[in-house]
């Protein structure tokens, strides 16, 4: 249908959009990729010139290389479990006619509104602290011995703390996917007498496919880089347990000054990302697809 | 969208130009409570200099260090005077990038400044900042607990003692806790600590020829000591205490004793905000008998950066704020117990400062101890008490207190934590071109 | 009959999702409180029923203004939005009725230029910003931040335009309509809830973020997030003045979300909607 002219206009409209990403993202690009063959480190500007892959076989070595993509892996995996899984079922919950629905939801959604380094900040002192966070406060209330978050879970605390804030995201779109479910379907389901769970596996749950699959990317893009949670709380240890690979480009960017490294390393988690990006389009992409 | 664009870009520059013939200093600056004081007092400044404006950009200690070293780093220019600590002076003066201190006026009386401070702050006799507040590290006790555990704190105790009474005041029933320590992993966290603690056992980070030295016995010796002190007699949680948290248990009645900065001080002895404030005494920090003591030395101190358009009225601020006048002006103002300590010798000779502060004497002490170009018992290429005033020390100093608190946290064992320090150290100072 | 078994099961329904509201908004509820608490009742222990001294409010005012960074934070995230809105609605529209082969793999490539980690480019941003003369300016930060939600905003409206049906517009066509005209007078007002969302759910992402906002701005262009970092973790205790700090900077995105969360959800589906 569509004219060559509404084509070339197509094109046009586009170009904006495109050429400024293409900007935004090859000019940092290549930036990285020069300064990740330089021997660059700020603080020290005489020893500036040719590194070849030095940079790249240092930042591979770290001691804490292995384990921080390990970890960035778990992080990713852990929160996407848990705001998936939470939120389908608060979705689920929130579903149903109850009373004070709208301030509910008001409540649910709040945390997607604090900053990340606010909310590693009260999780860390006012919650999770085992001298006088609120959760010690309940334990010994209970009897217990108070546990030591960042001490014993250190990589969950990371992930709970993240969790927190992502599930209202999960939550609304899987809520708003939900509220979308044919009334008449679910009765007709209801009618033909299958029960909760049957209902759930065979109606709901192919309906939410595609609002999971949203969910999943977006977060997967975002939770790749989280850092501010672990710089405020664990600062990357006990050892190396909270280490992820953007801590530790944080560490050798911001900490050690070294910017031929901290390139290196970005350039790293750049095909490492769309290795993870391309995987997850294989996985989950074809639920995009109508 | 172009003229959106043009009408934000027309929005902010107007906003930018609202002061338009006086001179306007931006001074960076960390947030604690004597910067936070000298912002609230600043108006004595500019009213006696009509012709400056100030402006502030206050951030916490990492962010802050973050951004002037990114800004210095860069020359981006966007500070005219910068907070900086006796880490980063002789790092920064060696590249040029600070101006000299040398126009700081007429009464400002630099011989008056604390020579430990004074030398920390200079390279070849020069001054390239000025100390602010000043700072070592010294024991913190209740004198009640020590008392019920029948024992009287030395003015200059050994660690063997200091150990001993952590163990017989630690009372895990009542929540007492013998000894509070940084754990926490970072090189100004855990490490200021055990870099200073390890001075006292006779280690060191590097010998002469920067080979570094986690795998000799003095190492082994400090961190199995702090780790078995900690798991005897410290807090729960004690892997994510730092400074703050280390004060809050304190201040609730939580801790025995507790060894860190000597401005804690006037936090601990504060009735407001303090539980125990009137069972409070004070102590130098441990040794071993080797000569050196477990305390550290920093000073928060003003600079400013080569690349700045308006030296002369930087200058003339940071003589203003680190003057002998602006500690009298916050006396009248806030009482000598507000006044910043540490950085001069008049200050500690004024009887109504000794009075309004007990701590004073043991301040003046632990700082006059530190000696930042003699830190260690044996001999060492590199300047600074708990730090190492090498550009790859901030790196490396966070990686190994991850380690240590590691060790600290039980999911490492100390050999462990060590060996795997002495690698990573290796690593680091071979790519840095210290060692081949 | 029904009704008291329906009335039984709201009434369930209620007391969970009651529970587990409370139990999610809990860190938030308590920051407010400890906000109104003094700093040696914040670290006693649990209490939600603060002494109810506003000293903290009026201290955080005297150490730090808060307006100015507000107003940063405001003209920063709305600005970089609506420009994002202004670049992303056509490219959106393009791709929903024009697409092409390529008009998916496009798509994700927008997406993945946000998997770039930031520290990474900070030093080359921001040598490019000092030659530019942006470092500590509202547009500079502007800038950044509708480079880094266009990929969203394209993908949210892409997914909401998509759902439009094409024969709406074929008729706008038929009538006369010019392509101008076809955008604002049939597609926009159909889509305006798909708008309004994409619009909402990025002031919030860039009213929160935290990385560049600190990293590029000093006295100037400093927004709330700058802000906080003032309160946190100096020498001293602090948890009730951050939280008085947080609670300053947190209210005014949080009563935003809370009067616009219907407009929020309902074009959130990101065309997971059938």
């Amino acid at each position: 249908m569509a004219t060559r002219q509404t084509r070339t206009l197509a094109r046009a409209m586009m170009a904006p959009a495109v050429v400024l990403l293409l900007v935004w993202m090859i000019v940092p690009l290549a930036m990285t990729l020069w300064f990740s063959f330089q021997n660059y480190n700020l603080l020290n500007p005489i020893t500036r010139g040719f590194a070849g892959f030095l940079n790249y076989e240092f930042f591979y070595t770290d001691p804490a290389f292995f384990q921080s993509i390990a970890n960035t892996l778990i992080i990713v995996g852990g929160v996407l479990a848990i705001t998936v899984i939470g939120g389908i079922l608060l979705a689920l919950l929130l579903d149903q006619p109850i009373f004070g629905q709208g301030i509910v939801r008001i409540l649910v959604i709040s945390p997607f509104f604090v900053m990340p380094p606010v909310a590693a900040l009260v999780w860390k002192n006012m919650i999770m602290h085992p001298g006088y966070g609120v959760l010690a406060d309940i334990a010994r209330f209970l009897g217990l011995q108070p546990v030591d978050w960042f001490a014993q879970h250190p990589l969950f605390s990371i992930v709970i703390i993240v969790a927190w804030q992502w599930l209202p995201f999960a939550t609304l779109i899987l809520l708003t996917a939900l509220q979308s479910l044919d009334e008449e379907q679910k009765e007709a389901a209801e009618m033909d007498g299958a029960n909760v769970f049957n209902r759930f596996l065979y109606l709901t749950l192919p309906h939410l496919a595609r609002a999971i699959t949203v969910v999943i990317l977006i977060q997967t893009i975002f939770l790749l880089g989280v850092y501010a949670e672990i710089l405020v709380t664990t600062n990357g240890g006990p050892g190396y347990a909270t280490t992820n690979l953007a801590f530790l480009i944080y560490r050798t960017a911001l900490l050690s000054y070294d910017v031929g490294g901290a390139s290196a390393g970005g350039v790293i988690a750049v095909v490492l990302a769309n290795i993870v990006a391309l995987f997850l389009m294989r996985a989950v992409g074809r639920n995009l697809d109508r | 969208m172009r003229i959106s664009v043009f009408v934000l870009g027309l929005a902010s520059a107007g906003l930018m130009t609202s002061t338009a013939n006086a001179e306007t200093l931006t001074i960076a600056t960390v947030n604690n409570g004597d910067m936070i004081r000298m912002q609230r007092l600043a108006n004595d400044f500019t009213s006696k200099n009509p012709d400056i404006d100030l402006q502030w950009v206050t951030l916490e200690e990492n962010v802050l260090r973050e951004r002037v070293t990114t800004d210095i780093a860069t020359k981006g220019g966007q500070y005219d005077v910068m907070t900086i600590g006796t880490y980063e002076v002789p790092i920064w003066a060696k590249q040029d990038w600070l101006l000299p201190l040398d126009n700081l006026g007429e009464g400002y009386d630099t011989d008056d400044l604390l020579p430990a401070i004074r030398s920390g702050l200079s390279v070849d006799e020069t001054l390239y900042a000025a100390p602010f507040y000043g700072e070592s590290s010294f024991i913190m006790y209740r004198k009640d607990l020590m008392e019920k555990a029948g024992l009287t704190m030395p003015e200059a105790p050994t660690w063997d003692f200091v150990a001993d009474a952590a163990r017989k005041m630690t009372d895990r029933n009542a929540e007492i806790n013998g000894i509070c320590l940084r754990g926490k992993a970072g090189w100004g966290e855990n490490m200021a600590f055990l870099t200073a603690m390890s001075n006292s056992f006779g280690a060191r980070w590097f010998d002469e020829n920067w080979q570094p030295q986690f795998d000799q016995p003095e190492w082994k010796d400090t961190l199995q000591f702090y780790v078995d002190l900690m798991k005897d007699a410290g807090p729960s949680g004690a892997s994510s205490n730092g400074f703050n948290e280390n004060l809050a248990l304190f201040q609730q009645g939580k801790c025995g004793m507790w060894i860190d900065a000597t401005v804690a001080a006037s936090f601990v002895s504060d009735p407001e905000d303090s539980t125990v404030a009137d069972q409070v005494g004070y102590a130098l920090a441990p040794d071993k008998g080797l000569g050196k003591r477990a305390n550290w030395l920093w000073a928060w101190s003003l600079a400013v950066p080569a690349g700045t358009q308006k030296a002369e009225a930087a200058q003339k601020f940071i003589s203003w704020a680190t003057s002998k006048e602006y500690l009298q002006l916050v006396a009248s103002e806030e009482g000598w117990a507000n006044v910043p300590p540490g950085t001069r010798t008049s200050l500690y000779e004024n009887p109504e400062y000794q009075e309004a502060a007990p701590f004073a004497d043991l301040t003046l002490k632990s700082i006059e101890a530190a000696d930042p170009t003699n830190p260690t018992v044996k001999p060492v290429p590199y300047v600074g008490v708990q730090f190492v005033a090498i550009p790859e020390f901030q790196g490396l100093g966070t990686t190994v207190g991850q380690l240590f608190s590691a060790a600290l946290a039980g999911q490492m064992s100390v050999d462990d934590a060590l060996a795997q320090a002495q690698n990573v150290s290796e690593r680091e100072m071979k790519r840095a071109g210290y060692i081949k | 009959m029904a009704r008291a078994v329906s009335t039984r099961r709201k009434t369930i329904a209620t007391i969970a999702a009651w529970l587990v509201a409370l139990v999610i908004f809990f860190p938030i509820l308590y920051t407010v409180a400890t906000s109104f608490k003094t700093e040696a009742e914040a670290i006693s222990g649990i209490s939600l029923i603060p002494s109810g001294t506003f000293e903290n409010y009026v201290q955080v005012q005297t150490q730090r203004d808060y307006f100015k960074p507000f107003m940063n934070s405001v003209v920063i995230s709305v600005g970089s939005t609506v420009i994002a809105l202004l670049i992303g609605i056509p490219a959106a529209w393009s791709m929903a009725f024009s697409p092409t082969k390529r008009t998916k793999d496009v798509l994700m490539w927008m997406l993945s230029t946000k998997m770039m980690p930031a520290v990474g480019v900070l030093v080359p941003l921001y040598l490019m910003f000092r030659d530019f003369g942006l470092l500590d300016t509202r547009i500079g930060l502007t800038v950044v931040f509708t480079l880094i939600n266009l990929p969203i905003v394209v993908w949210m409206l892409y997914t909401y335009f998509r759902e439009i049906p094409g024969e709406i517009l074929e008729a706008a066509r038929m009538d006369g309509a010019s392509l101008v005209g076809e955008i604002v007078y049939v597609l926009t007002p159909m889509a305006v809830p798909g708008i309004a969302s994409t619009l909402l759910l990025n002031i919030i992402l860039a009213w929160n973020e935290a990385f560049w906002s600190i990293r590029l701005s000093a006295a100037n262009a400093a927004p709330l997030t700058a802000f906080i970092a003032s309160f946190s973790s100096p020498q001293g205790l602090f948890w009730a003045k951050l939280s008085a700090a947080s609670t300053l900077a947190i209210a005014p995105i949080l009563i935003m979300g809370w009067f616009s969360q219907r407009q929020l959800v309902r074009g959130l589906t990101f065309g997971a909607v059938k």
